[in-house]
């Protein structure tokens, strides 16, 4: 000690000591910083479920004004007969078919409908493309459009072109990766869909 | 005290001024760093109308700031309010629509001069041994100046800030796994909102605006510690006179200050107020039509565009359209406007020419650079259009050129055959 020399090895304990809980500090002190970015209580409280009423919804149309959920544009179609029927021919156009990612529905909708059995003609969709969030268009009509001389009904998006049929699932060569997501819903009654809340869920 | 009464007599003002001087220099190094950043700093005596951009984006910075700075006195950053105080500004505050333009036409101006900085750089090899660094921190102010811009256009709350952001927030969605829980904490909310307008809001008018003036700071410290580079790309240090000032130089204050970049200061000026005064939406390019609607969660607007500055990058990200490895096209669209952004980082590092200025380069890096231009344009104006097939395929082989330009100048800057570097500057 009086000697002046140094003791490096403990120089170096001491050093790496500091260091690891200084880190430890650093890592702990960030916490609440990046903690404080997620969603608030307030912004969780808003996403709570939300109500539709399609007692007054006509065969081929699409719920207006669009109901929100999560702040999210909220599709509702009440589908016909010959819409439905026509998304089997439909297939062999499309990227996922099956609706074989489970992030993009609920289990009960992971058919070719993407609607509970029991309902099969009402679709219930995030109106957000898979893409970039935009928010795609309907175009029910079945005809030539613009975007595709060969249309067979459903949603196209204006920001970078990606189609979807009229269950939501997504066209193969489009820049959408995935189908358009259905939300968790269920029914309380025939004419009231209850959007953000199911069995699964709840 | 004794001063007082022979502070009439003439010279006695200097000598007052003198004797502060010498009282500040006694306790902080005032004349010294005064000599050593302005009338000592030796600057190669060649410089060219491409060094003013340097000193023009100082001046817009000091826009943005004290404009920026007014501007929060009367904007609020509240969803319900955000649009209509920018309104407010526009129309009811005194000056405040000349605020607001000087505001926004300042950002255009900001990536019109940086780009031309940055593109001078590029010619004269300015990023070459020993000034990497200041490349970095000069890259690490493009990205900051990045974020400012994306984040101040969210601001207004218009239409096209809305959807522009939900865009270019999506994009971190594209990163595998995590993405989905990331962009929800990036928005604070499950899709944008006041949340993500609050926290946009904090970092374009205090954090970011610290970051900037700080790498401002070492870009500097940088760039006075090892000298300017010039259009030759000739080491001016290595010729000295006995008092060791470099040969080939002159001092850069007074003979750039007001010899160069006042005049330059003043023309720039004028062409920047024509814009604020007579066209401070430029067709739709500075400040985009649909964003005089308030922001609509519901409703996209039909055609979504980033502001110019951001549209070569754009393209870039909309050029993949190709699944590869089991990834989707929308991951790998990130990947590559992710790497066009980085791969200029390491360019002190592609080149290996044993020159540093364009003009003494061989033909092939001629023509790369002036390809890369080519790219660059045709890529920033691809982003502003609504895609198609044939834009799309544009776009993908502009992709190749802005990245073939830098991932194979390692081979072509050491294969070429170029001049021999003078010694001096020429005459």
């Amino acid at each position: 000690m009086s000697n002046g020399e140094v003791n490096l090895a403990r120089r170096r304990f001491l050093i790496g000591a500091t260091s690891v809980v200084g880190g430890a500090g650093v890592v702990g002190a960030a916490v609440p910083f990046l903690a404080s970015w997620q969603p608030s209580a307030k912004a969780k409280a808003l996403g709570a479920p939300v109500r539709a009423d399609v007692s007054k919804l006509r065969p081929g149309e699409i719920l207006g004004p669009l109901p929100e959920w999560r702040g999210k544009p909220i599709f509702v179609v009440k589908r016909t007969d010959a819409m439905l029927d026509q998304l089997e021919a439909l297939e062999p156009m499309l990227a996922d078919p099956g609706s074989a990612r489970p992030s993009q529905q609920p289990s009960y909708a992971a058919n070719r409908w993407r609607a509970r059995e029991e309902r099969k003609d009402l679709s219930v969709l995030i109106g957000i493309c898979t893409h970039l969030g935009c928010s795609p268009k309907y175009y029910p009509e079945v005809g030539p459009q613009a975007f595709d001389g060969n249309w067979k009904g459903g949603f196209f998006c204006p920001c970078h072109g990606s189609k979807f049929d009229l269950s939501g699932r997504v066209y193969a060569g489009v820049p959408a990766p995935s189908n358009l997501e259905v939300p968790p819903y269920t029914f309380e009654s025939d004419a009231i869909i209850l959007i953000g809340e199911d069995e699964e869920s709840a | 005290m004794s001063d007082v009464k022979s502070s009439e007599k003439p010279g006695a003002v200097m000598a007052g001024v003198t004797q502060v001087v010498d009282w500040i220099d006694a306790r902080m190094p005032l004349v010294e760093t005064y000599e050593y950043h302005m009338s000592r700093y030796w600057a190669p005596k060649n410089f060219n109308l491409w060094y003013i951009f340097g000193v023009l984006s100082m001046v817009v910075l000091v826009n943005q700031l004290l404009t920026g700075i007014w501007l929060t006195m009367s904007y609020v950053p509240a969803g319900d309010k955000a649009f209509a105080s920018v309104e407010y500004i526009m129309r009811d505050v005194e000056f405040g629509w000349l605020l607001r333009y000087l505001h926004s036409s300042g950002a255009s101006a900001f990536f019109i001069v940086v780009y031309l900085h940055m593109f001078r750089g590029m010619m004269y090899g300015s990023y070459r041994k020993p000034r990497e660094l200041i490349w970095l921190f000069g890259m690490a102010i493009f990205l900051v100046l990045m974020a400012e811009g994306f984040m101040g256009y969210l601001l207004p709350w218009g239409n096209m800030s809305y959807w522009g952001a939900q865009v270019i927030v999506s994009l971190v969605g594209a990163i595998p796994v995590v993405g989905a829980d990331m962009m929800e904490w990036v928005r604070g909310d499950f899709l944008m909102s006041e949340i993500t307008l609050n926290r946009f809001f904090a970092l374009h008018v205090v954090a970011l605006p610290i970051m900037l003036i700080m790498l401002v700071f070492l870009h500097i410290v940088a760039l006075h510690h090892v000298g300017s580079n010039n259009p030759d790309g000739i080491d001016v240090k290595k010729h000295k006179d006995e008092n060791g000032k470099p040969l080939d130089t002159i001092a850069f204050h007074p003979y750039y200050t007001i010899g160069h970049d006042l005049p330059a200061i003043v023309l720039f000026l004028i062409v920047f107020c024509s814009v604020v005064f007579f066209a401070p939406e430029m067709g739709g390019y500075f400040l985009e039509p649909p964003n005089f609607e308030q922001a609509n969660p519901l409703k996209t607007p039909d055609h979504i565009a980033p502001v110019w500055y951001y549209t070569p990058f754009y393209a870039m990200l909309r050029a993949a359209t190709y699944p590869l490895f089991g990834m989707d096209a929308k991951f790998w669209g990130f990947v590559v406007m992710v790497g066009a952004i980085a791969l200029p980082v390491v360019l002190p590092w592609l080149d290996r020419s044993p020159v540093k200025s364009m003009r003494y380069k061989g033909a092939i890096s001629k023509g790369m650079l002036a390809m890369f231009i080519v790219s660059f344009f045709l890529l920033g104006w691809l982003g502003t259009q609504a895609a198609s097939p044939f834009y799309t395929l544009l776009a993908q082989v502009g992709t190749a050129g802005y990245f073939a330009y830098f991932v194979l100048m390692p081979w072509y800057t050491r294969v070429e055959k170029t001049k021999p570097v003078p010694e001096r500057v020429p005459a």
